[in-house]
């Protein structure tokens, strides 16, 4: 018996070792990811901040990297998102409210679903080839602002949905069937109560689908080129360039003055980016706080 | 009595009058919402018609079959070859290395994150893979650019070139964990309690609760969070085209310069290819190659997690 024990006991000690051991390991693995976040930030700003000034906001790009700027390339972003946005959340919000409110459960529903989630799969780049023949060849579009943001707004739809149909499952029974006793048609209980319920939730939806937007570069490439644009987009129709492309093209010379305007340019469109998460975090935890009452 | 009949007679205006047209109100609304449902399916006819019809033009010039089998890719230099072979090569190659970094790092996270981080440190860790995931591909690139590879060549191999496919790789891994780690914690997060707690009954310590109870429990779900990832990789684009280089060339050896299919994708779109061409039109035979690759492991990873996910 005592002989059986100390088995059991040497066994226990050996496990509890092993326990450690592998605990460790699993914080190792989880430090690495937080170092290698800490490493490019510090690479980006080391590399950037020299660089990092009102001219390189308000300049044209130029040969000379102590002249050169983005500032074409943050006004074609600009005119991306409001056009993106002007296409992508009203569809968007409203597959959601179709398949949430409207949709009968049959084949037709379940393939539109089955179709959404692989759409969210889709690499980026095939994006902008649908984008280089649908828009810029057949409907003649050109390389315009306008192409550009229809290629995005079919990106970033199956996230606007995704987060939007969360947003309304979230909205209480009770509460449409409150309006419908009232005598409320289905449009009036989806956009009375449904709709303002939800709000912060589709809202947080759009915002991450937008900084998803800001940073693709892949599917923009395809359809704008790599343009050394000297001017600002006035209109739809034309051409433009944006952050990720003009950071790609600095990234992309030998340069290393080249080199650190890019780790400049990028300061920004991670400034950009960490602050549209910061609003949407705000506003989703606003959400919570006022659900709890 | 009149006061009533009265009702009734307003109750019967309403269902005159009033009611048709907003019943064909709610119909017209019902179609416009039922419209923008439709985009999601028309992007998909858009994608595999766009795709088809301009490879169609590629095809007509170069046999699948060559296309699919040659192991020469060499679009603009005569003699002219459009084997995609080394393409594809040089994307798995990148795959691989970071398969070999997010696969370990990606499940150690999520056993972490699911099974021992207290509250505080979950809320710590979350949003600084949040950050890891949002950040744009062009700044990975830079990143394994300027900063990796100097780094590798340094400290392990001199002789490395410049664009390379390791440092891609190591940096593409990174940017997956998150994914690879956020779906594996969900699956991990799925496991019901009763089995943990019927575990450490029986005297098990918390990694043999970890390794051998959640783990294996959840391994529909990590198995198709791994397939993923990865198809995500294999799509990822501005990472390869700034980093792993612009050289196809069928080899296993990642310290050399590569050519990913989707790299090969954007260097036709920045050169002056006229359209019309064949070497124009390959990008299009490259990126139906692509979708159906990606869409094949997307489809997988559904598959994998519908059929083999037990139910409790």
């Amino acid at each position: 018996m005592a002989q059986k024990y100390a088995v059991f006991k040497r066994r226990k000690e050996a496990r509890k070792l092993l326990g450690s051991a592998v605990y460790v390991v699993f914080l190792v693995a989880v430090l690495v990811s937080v170092m290698g976040l800490a490493v490019l930030l510090i690479d980006i700003i080391t590399g950037g901040l020299p660089w990092f000034s009102w001219s390189l906001i308000t300049n044209y790009p130029s040969r000379h990297p102590e002249q050169a700027g983005l500032w074409p390339a943050l006004i074609g972003t600009l005119w991306l998102m409001g056009l993106t946005a002007a296409f992508s959340v009203p569809v968007g919000v409203g597959a959601a409210i179709y398949l949430e409110e409207y949709a009968a459960k049959n084949r037709l529903t379940a393939l539109i679903e089955v179709n959404i989630a692989n759409l969210a799969g889709v690499p980026s780049v095939v994006y902008g080839l649908l984008g280089a023949a649908l828009f810029v060849q057949w409907m003649a579009l050109e390389r315009s602002v306008l192409a550009g943001a229809l290629t995005m707004s079919l990106l970033i739809l199956p996230i606007v949905i995704l987060a939007s149909r969360e947003a309304i499952r979230a909205v209480p029974r009770a509460y449409r069937e409150a309006a419908f006793a009232l005598g409320a048609t289905e449009w009036q209980v989806v956009s009375g109560v449904v709709l303002p319920s939800a709000l912060p939730g589709i809202l947080t939806g759009v915002i991450l689908g937008m900084s998803r937007a800001i940073g693709e570069a892949a599917p923009m490439l395809v359809i704008s080129g790599l343009l050394f644009v000297t001017f600002i987009p006035t209109s739809p129709m034309d051409k433009f360039t944006v952050l990720p492309l003009q950071i790609f093209n600095w990234v992309s010379r030998p340069q290393d003055e080249f080199q650190g305007l890019a780790a400049g340019g990028i300061m920004l469109l991670l400034a950009v980016l960490l602050s549209m998460n910061a609003i949407a975090v705000y506003v989703r935890n606003r959400r919570q706080v006022k659900s709890d009452e | 009595m009149k006061a009533q009949r009265l009702d009734d007679a307003k109750v019967a205006d309403t269902k005159g009058s009033g009611k048709p047209r907003r019943k064909l109100g709610g119909l017209i609304i019902k179609g416009i919402l039922f419209l923008c449902a439709l985009v999601s399916i028309l992007t998909t006819v858009g994608i595999v018609v766009s795709l088809v019809v301009q490879a169609w033009g590629f095809f007509v010039e170069v046999a699948p079959i060559d296309f699919l089998t040659g192991t020469r890719w060499s679009p603009i230099l005569k003699p002219r070859s459009y084997g995609v072979l080394p393409l594809v090569a040089g994307t798995l190659l990148v795959t691989a290395v970071a398969a070999i970094v997010a696969i370990p790092i990606g499940l150690a996270t999520a056993a972490f994150l699911s099974e021992y981080a207290p509250d505080k440190a979950r809320r710590i860790l979350k949003p600084i893979l949040e950050v890891l995931a949002g950040i744009p591909t062009v700044v990975y690139g830079y990143f394994a650019l300027t900063f990796v590879t100097p780094r590798i060549q340094d400290w392990l191999f001199p002789d490395m070139l410049v664009f390379n496919a390791l440092s891609a790789g190591l940096v593409m891994g990174l940017m997956i964990v998150p994914m690879v780690s956020t779906l594996s914690e969900d699956a991990m997060l799925a496991v019901p309690r009763s089995l943990r707690e019927a575990a450490y009954a029986l005297g098990a310590t918390r990694v043999e609760v970890s390794l051998r109870i959640v783990i294996p429990a959840a391994l529909s779900g990590i198995v198709a969070a791994f397939i993923i990832g990865l198809s995500r990789a294999i799509g990822e684009t501005m990472l390869v085209t700034i980093a792993a280089g612009a050289t196809p060339k069928l080899t296993l050896n990642p310290l050399e310069s590569i050519q990913t299919m989707t790299a090969y994708i954007v260097q036709v779109a920045l050169g002056e290819a006229p359209r019309g061409s064949a070497e124009f039109n390959a990008i299009f035979a490259v990126g139906s190659l692509l979708f159906v690759m990606t869409l094949g492991m997307n489809l997988l990873g559904h598959w994998v997690v519908t059929r083999w996910r037990l139910k409790y």
